[in-house]
């Protein structure tokens, strides 16, 4: 089953996809653009992965891992389908992440990865900005660059955890304006979807709620104001969101 | 909202805070057991905010993998796992590295904020509370060391908020980590590299913090670490303390 969170009309609603566009749960029928679309969930832990596909690693020029990189983020990054993210002027490369999101559906704690996936509840998509030019050798990579409002565009749809059953077979794709820019297959993953779950609730109690967000393949490129970016994962759905400009944000 | 009239408690029994004077909040630290963190929302803490912290990395900052002094304010989340009250049993992962007891005090925000100027500041505040900002000690900070620093139980918050209005300048208050029968370290917000005021607007020129949430002004450089079987507590200023103990794995956790 596929779940949206949307506001509607004064109040929040869950919603079902419909042929005519969502379905929401008092049984109203709305087009797409008609709603809001909120994230799909109310948001525990938030992790990110760095690096976790070897080409896209290659790419920033990395080299092979120790461990997973793993960092934390904030709920003010979290904005829903069809959100629109700022690009301070000045900047010179603010690229997308086309990321699997894993929402973990169960208290977790030093599960082992062969049942590991029986601790997810579900997936979604998220685009997960970041500003290179903002990048500074602390805490890498530092929030400035990875934790910034509306930067991190999750949904539409969680997708249960049963309609997928392998998710690490999944193919990834970012189109800018339409033409395609990103595509990658989950299966190339450094650390998959069992082993990240191992390793995070061998040290830490993850809890429903929590979301991974798995890192993204090769193929990111700079985006600009204006510019209409959709992430495609196989089975979940596909995820829009807008680049606007300082001057969108009344900040000139 | 997140208002905070006086000394915002909560204790783990009962489902609304309590907000009591300063005298009210000691007589429940002496009788009541259980309490949960005052606050509800995202715990942000900064890294190397003391300048003390940044004289000591100083001689390799311009070296790999650093390259250059830090320019922006450096942040990390202590996620929901690691948020504990008064009277919290931290369990210590490995005792032979111990626990660093990092002293710090959280700015609690009362106000959506976004795009502050340090002269407005403190308007967005509901308070502030002690943080004892836990880790397991590392010296590299170039990547997170989430293994390190997100444990259960690894972020001790409390007792209570104290209301903005009892702080009459929050970069001037005394901070105490003291461990029973053992070492005792004391630093001031004073030495920090950005005032309460300028971490504010720094920080919401890229990200809204929003009411519940709280932002520390960081680790003293210097605070001590602890073991398994020590009896912990965190002063600030004269208000009533934060206590919490250290205990080893298999001894079970609680709060």
């Amino acid at each position: 089953m596929k779940r949206a969170r949307v506001a509607f009309a004064g109040a929040i609603h869950e919603a079902q996809p419909h042929e005519r566009g969502l379905r929401l749960a008092d049984g109203r029928i709305c087009g797409e653009q008609d709603v809001v679309w909120l994230p799909p969930l109310e948001l525990g832990t938030i992790f990110a992965l760095g690096l976790n596909y070897a080409k896209h690693a290659a790419e920033l020029k990395f080299s092979k891992q120790k461990e997973p990189l793993v960092f934390l983020k904030g709920p003010n990054g979290i904005v829903g389908h069809r959100g629109v993210m700022r690009r301070p002027d000045g900047v010179t490369n603010m690229h997308y992440e086309c990321e699997l999101a894993v929402v973990i559906g169960r208290n977790a704690r030093s599960v082992r990865r062969a049942e590991a996936l029986d601790y997810v509840a579900g997936y979604t998509i998220a685009d997960d900005y970041t500003i290179r030019d903002y990048l500074e050798n602390y805490y890498r990579p530092n929030l400035r660059v990875k934790n910034r409002d509306g930067g991190t565009v999750l949904g539409p749809w969680l997708v249960d955890a049963a309609d997928i059953p392998d998710p690490g077979n999944l193919e990834l794709h970012t189109y800018v304006n339409g033409r395609q820019t990103q595509s990658g297959n989950t299966r190339d993953m450094v650390t998959p979807v069992p082993a990240l779950i191992e390793y995070l609730s061998g040290f830490m109690t993850l809890a429903p709620g929590d979301v991974i967000l798995t890192g993204t393949p090769e193929g990111v490129v700079n985006v600009n104001a204006g510019d209409e970016v959709t992430c495609k994962i196989e089975g979940i759905g596909r995820l829009t969101n807008f680049i606007a400009s300082d001057k969108d944000f009344n900040r000139t | 909202m997140f208002v905070v009239n006086d000394h915002r408690v909560s204790l783990a029994t009962e489902s609304l805070a309590r907000d009591v004077d300063a005298s009210g909040l000691r007589g429940m630290l002496r009788t009541q057991r259980g309490f949960r963190p005052p606050v509800s929302g995202t715990v942000y803490a900064s890294l190397l905010n003391d300048r003390a912290a940044q004289q000591a990395l100083e001689p390799e900052m311009r070296d790999a993998p650093y390259k250059a002094p830090p320019q922006a304010p450096i942040l990390y989340v202590k996620p929901r796992n690691t948020l504990v009250g008064y009277g919290a049993r931290v369990v210590v992962p490995d005792n032979a590295k111990g626990v660093r007891l990092g002293a710090s005090l959280g700015i609690v925000i009362g106000r959506v904020t976004c795009c502050v100027k340090a002269a407005d500041a403190m308007e967005h505040v509901a308070g502030f509370v002690g943080v004892a900002d836990l880790s397991i000690p590392h010296a590299s900070v170039y990547r997170l060391p989430i293994g390190d620093q997100a444990r259960d139980g690894f972020c001790v918050i409390g007792p209570a908020v104290v209301a903005r209005r009892h702080v009459a300048n929050p970069d001037a208050l005394a901070l105490t980590m003291a461990i029973e029968g053992g070492a005792s370290f004391s630093g001031s917000t004073s030495t920090a590299v950005r005032s309460a005021a300028r971490l504010l607007q720094d920080v919401t020129e890229f990200m809204t913090l929003v009411p519940g949430d709280v932002l520390t002004m960081g680790v003293l450089h210097g605070s001590p670490v602890g073991h398994a079987g020590d009896r912990v507590t965190l002063s600030v200023g004269d208000w009533a303390p934060l206590r919490f103990e250290l205990v080893a794995a298999d001894a079970g956790a609680g709060s």
